[in-house]
């Protein structure tokens, strides 16, 4: 393979440990007094979007926030439930942040920038207390201190969580900061808008063109810089654990402006989600991670066997992880549960109404413990599932089927988070991150208010320090430009007057998404997608119907425009991961495995990131790589037999 | 199975609205009552008709978005659930169903089911947070909290904005919206500097949107999908008038 010239990631000199520091202090600072002079567009409310707007506005730049939603709060960081990393060592369990810079990078299947995992584990301790502070009710123990538990097979207890709903408590200190602001006003929200456009004056980010949802107007606004901070793109598959209203919009836009886009590939399929029940399905729903602490997964060893689970004798039972992986059983990594889970469901052994489903079974559990202690544990996950299903899981074994959760890939970032846009920056899921091809539990949250809370405000100052960014405003003509051409893609797309609803189309890719370019990956399959994918393009340019008009709310427009971006998102994926011909984290390509079967990496030709850079419509992207170095972390084979 | 519909359809704010008959067929008992609007948006659109607006983004009883009031009662008969966390399975073949937006004077009608709730937003901005900037926190477990009132703030803390509160009140008021919030404040320590003033912020704001007074219906905490308890609002009652008193 010809090697590319890699980008540069503008990484620190120094040891690792010491490079956050030095860069902090090397950074140039905005002087008090002009940082009200500056403007900043934060578009995006959840976790990454909501403190870096807090924070921006408690270092008193003027700040404009972003979200599609009619509140901020409402991001869908608020659906997170298990809970949050941090190397605090309360528990003298032997966590430092070195570990935790260590495991993240192992658990990213050494794809993950070095220097800003380290950066992330460094952080990570402030964020718990600045939560804690802030009034975030976390669990904890008799004594009063700070509970933790052990998440996602980590070997120390590391993980801070308040009760299911982790997630939505963080985002409500965020929220609540950001709120202060906003009646301080450092912050203006403007809430139920979408972005559509990113604005580039001299080849800077300048600003943003958004759909006002409610009265489908456009509106222009420039600042300073801009934060992507809009989350990750896993409903492209359409049936994702994601939040229906998730999209890839705003970053698939700034792509195609000039924001290059890293390891469109790398997307988890999270192995313990209800399984899909019929056609009219609209989302899957999580159950928690933890569940497989005391669940056993299995499946019947004949194919197509329909009788009860309870009438299935034991040694007529598979419990493949635990066969093939001793050392880990059913605590495995989230990828390799889930590939096992397809594997057995493609072989035939599949259960439920659709086969795509195993067991996730609590009786050993039950006997062992007791109801009593199994509901302590798990009662309101198995009300949850009861209330879906209408199974009890206490009597019967759960059903589960892995889905799409969440996207490693995303914006390029160097190490101050700038993407390849001068002035655009990327935050939270909605950059390529810090979690390679794979994402341990518990560290979204930590890697979206580390950006937020303790990364952007030094180097979004250091960036406005030294460019000086010239003043602008929305009479520039590429205002007027970008609105222009937001304008007539709204259009077009209004104009087709087809029969087929947005919805459909969205099923369509989701369908050929999760087939080809799902937990396993084939030469064969990703050539079938790249095929397959453009010709759902054209059935939906050619008979997409949306009622209604464009200056009113309009749902059905909303959908389309995100569905518009996905079907070429869609192909993107397609193409990275045909490209990587190696399998590693979430990325399994089959004709890459070991003799046992296991992910194969290939360091010597992938050790690196894809940077997919746009070069017109209807043009072949060109790859570009970040080459990645390990002096600290060295690749070794994830083992888990 | 089938169900019949009739759906408040209201083109804008100013547009008159009134309620209009559907039936949407084939019903599969596992979807969710979200998805059954789906299915009749679906058909809807098919055949040339505007879609019925309604919100919803988690569709797992989080994010507060959905929120219909379904046969007069605000997220629907069941209790301690939200709108888009109701399956079908707990309707009969044939049954009607009667589906109407949150309404309150301080939540404006935007189209159909679409109602505005920035006003809890507003609220929130009063004092809904400890004021602790970024960067200036101390070490997280030098300051220990019994599990008992972790527990309790955790339990205020639970609600996800949603309004139902407002739209069971036959006054509707905000009162356990505004509570719940106050509460968690008052069990954390980290809650005690502001405890005067947030009360007394948040509960002004609360009035001037339009909510009405709390005269002990209780029917927002029987609609409530976080099972609230009005003991929130005894308790916010309790501080306002306190920081009155200490002024
Ligand atoms: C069910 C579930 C459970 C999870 N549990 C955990 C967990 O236990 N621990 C963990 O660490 N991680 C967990 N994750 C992952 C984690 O929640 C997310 O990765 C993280 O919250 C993303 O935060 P964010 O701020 O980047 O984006 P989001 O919270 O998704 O916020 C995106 C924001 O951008 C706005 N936006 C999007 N598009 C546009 C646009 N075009 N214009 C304007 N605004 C826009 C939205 O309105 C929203 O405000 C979970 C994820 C799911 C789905
Ligand atoms: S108190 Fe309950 S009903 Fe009211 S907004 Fe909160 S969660 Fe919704
Ligand atoms: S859609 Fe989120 S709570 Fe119902």
């Amino acid at each position: 393979m010809i090697k590319k010239p890699t980008l540069d990631a503008k990484i620190p000199e120094g040891p690792i440990g010491e490079k956050w520091t030095n860069h902090k202090f090397n950074m140039k600072l905005v002087n008090p007094a002009n940082k009200r002079k500056h403007e900043v567009i934060v578009v995006g409310s959840g976790l990454a979007g909501a403190s870096a707007a807090a924070s921006l506005g408690e270092l008193g730049y003027k700040v404009k926030c972003f979200c599609i939603q009619d509140s901020p709060r409402r991001a869908h960081s608020v659906a997170a439930q298990g809970g949050i990393n941090a190397a605090k060592n309360y528990q003298n369990d032997g966590d430092s942040v070195y570990r935790l810079f260590y495991d993240t990078v192992k658990g990213g299947d050494f794809r993950a920038r070095e220097a800003n995992v380290h950066r992330l584990a460094e952080v990570s301790n402030s964020i718990i207390d600045q939560c804690v502070a802030q009034g975030v009710p976390f669990a904890r123990e008799y004594g009063g201190t700070l509970s933790n538990r052990s998440f996602g097979g980590a070997q120390v207890s590391r993980t801070f969580y308040a009760r299911g709903q982790t997630g939505q408590q963080l985002l409500l200190g965020a929220y609540g900061a950001l709120m202060r602001q906003v009646d301080a006003g450092s912050v203006e929200m403007f809430t139920r808008r979408e972005m559509l456009d990113v604005v580039v004056v001299d080849g800077k980010a300048r600003g943003i063109i958004v759909r006002n949802l409610v009265s489908g107007e456009l509106e222009e606004y420039a600042a300073d810089a801009v934060l992507l901070c809009t989350g990750g793109y896993s409903t492209v598959f359409y049936l994702s654990t994601n939040a229906v209203n998730c999209n890839a919009t705003a970053a698939w836009r700034c792509y195609k402006k000039g924001a290059h886009f890293a390891n469109p590939c790398f997307t988890q399929i999270h192995p313990t989600c209800i399984p899909r029940f019929g056609e009219t399905q609209s989302k899957l729903t999580l159950m928690s991670e933890s569940l497989r602490n005391d669940g056993r997964v299995w499946v019947p060893k004949k194919k197509e066997d329909d009788r009860k689970p309870i009438d299935i004798p034991e040694a007529e039972r598979d419990y493949y992880l635990e066969t093939k992986y001793p050392a880990f059983g059913n605590l495995v990594p989230r990828d390799i549960a889930s590939r096992n889970a397809e594997e057995v469901c493609v072989q035939g052994r599949g259960v439920g109404p659709t086969g795509y489903a195993v067991y996730l079974d609590f009786a050993d559990a039950i006997n062992r413990l007791g109801k009593d202690v199994i509901a302590a544990r798990y009662g309101n996950l198995f009300a949850m599932y009861h209330e879906i299903t209408g199974d009890d899981p206490y009597e019967t074994p759960m059903m589960i089927y892995p889905a799409p959760h969440y996207t490693m890939g995303g914006l390029w970032v160097d190490y101050n988070l700038m993407t390849t846009i001068e002035g655009l920056f990327a935050l939270g899921e909605a950059n390529f991150s810090d979690h390679g091809a794979n994402r341990l539990g518990a560290s979204a949250l930590m890697q979206g208010l580390a950006d937020g809370y303790f990364v952007i405000p030094y180097t979004l100052g250091n960036y406005l320090a030294t460019e000086k960014p010239a003043p602008v405003n929305t009479n520039a003509p590429e205002f007027a430009e970008a609105r222009k051409q937001v304008s007539q893609g709204i259009k077009d797309l209004m104009n087709i007057n087809g029969k087929t609803t947005a919805d459909e189309i969205h099923r369509q890719l989701g369908d050929v998404m999760i087939e080809y370019v799902g937990m396993s990956r084939s030469e064969e399959g990703l050539k079938k997608a790249l095929k397959k994918i453009p010709e759902i393009r054209k059935k939906f340019y050619e008979d997409l119907c949306i009622p209604g008009n464009t200056k009113d709310y309009n749902k059905e427009l909303e959908k389309a425009a995100r569905v518009a971006d996905f079907l070429e998102l869609g192909e993107l994926m397609a193409r990275d991961a045909l490209e990587r011909k190696e399998s590693c984290g979430g990325h399994y390509r089959v004709e890459s495995q070991d003799e046992e079967g296991e992910a194969k990496r290939d360091d010597e030709n992938f050790c690196h990131g894809a940077v997919w850079k746009f070069k017109g419509e209807g043009k072949v992207p060109e790859r570009l790589i970040e080459e990645l170095h390990y002096e600290h972390v060295i690749p070794s084979n994830r083992s888990y037999k | 199975m089938k169900v019949n519909l009739k759906i408040w359809r209201q083109a804008g704010p100013d547009a008159p609205g009134k309620l209009v008959d559907y039936s949407v067929e084939n019903i599969d008992p596992s979807q969710s009552f979200l998805e059954m609007l789906d299915t009749l948006n679906e058909q809807l659109v098919k055949s040339g008709q505007e879609p019925v607006a309604f919100e919803s983004d988690c569709r797992e009883g989080i994010c507060g978005n959905c929120g219909l009031v379904i046969n007069g009662v605000a997220h629907g008969a069941k209790g301690g659930c939200t709108t888009c966390e109701i399956r079908m399975r707990q309707y009969n073949d044939g049954d009607t169903i009667t589906v109407e937006p949150f309404r309150a004077r301080a939540f404006p009608l935007i189209k159909d089911l679409v109602v505005n709730r920035t006003a809890f937003d507003r609220i929130m901005s009063k004092g809904g947070y400890v004021a602790m900037n970024a960067g200036s926190a101390q070490d997280a477990n030098l300051q220990p909290i019994h599990q008992d009132l972790a527990e309790a703030a955790m339990d205020a803390a639970s609600c996800i904005g949603c309004g139902a509160c407002v739209a069971a009140c036959p006054n509707a008021s905000a009162s356990l919206f505004v509570g719940a919030k106050v509460s968690q404040y008052t069990w954390l320590p980290q809650g005690q500097v502001e405890r005067s003033t947030r009360a007394l912020k948040m509960v002004k704001q609360m009035d001037s949107e339009g909510f009405g007074d709390c005269s002990n219906h209780a029917e927002c905490e029987a609609v409530c999908p976080k099972e609230i308890s009005i003991a929130n609002i005894s308790r916010m009652r309790r501080e306002f008038s306190k920081a009155l008193f200490a002024r």
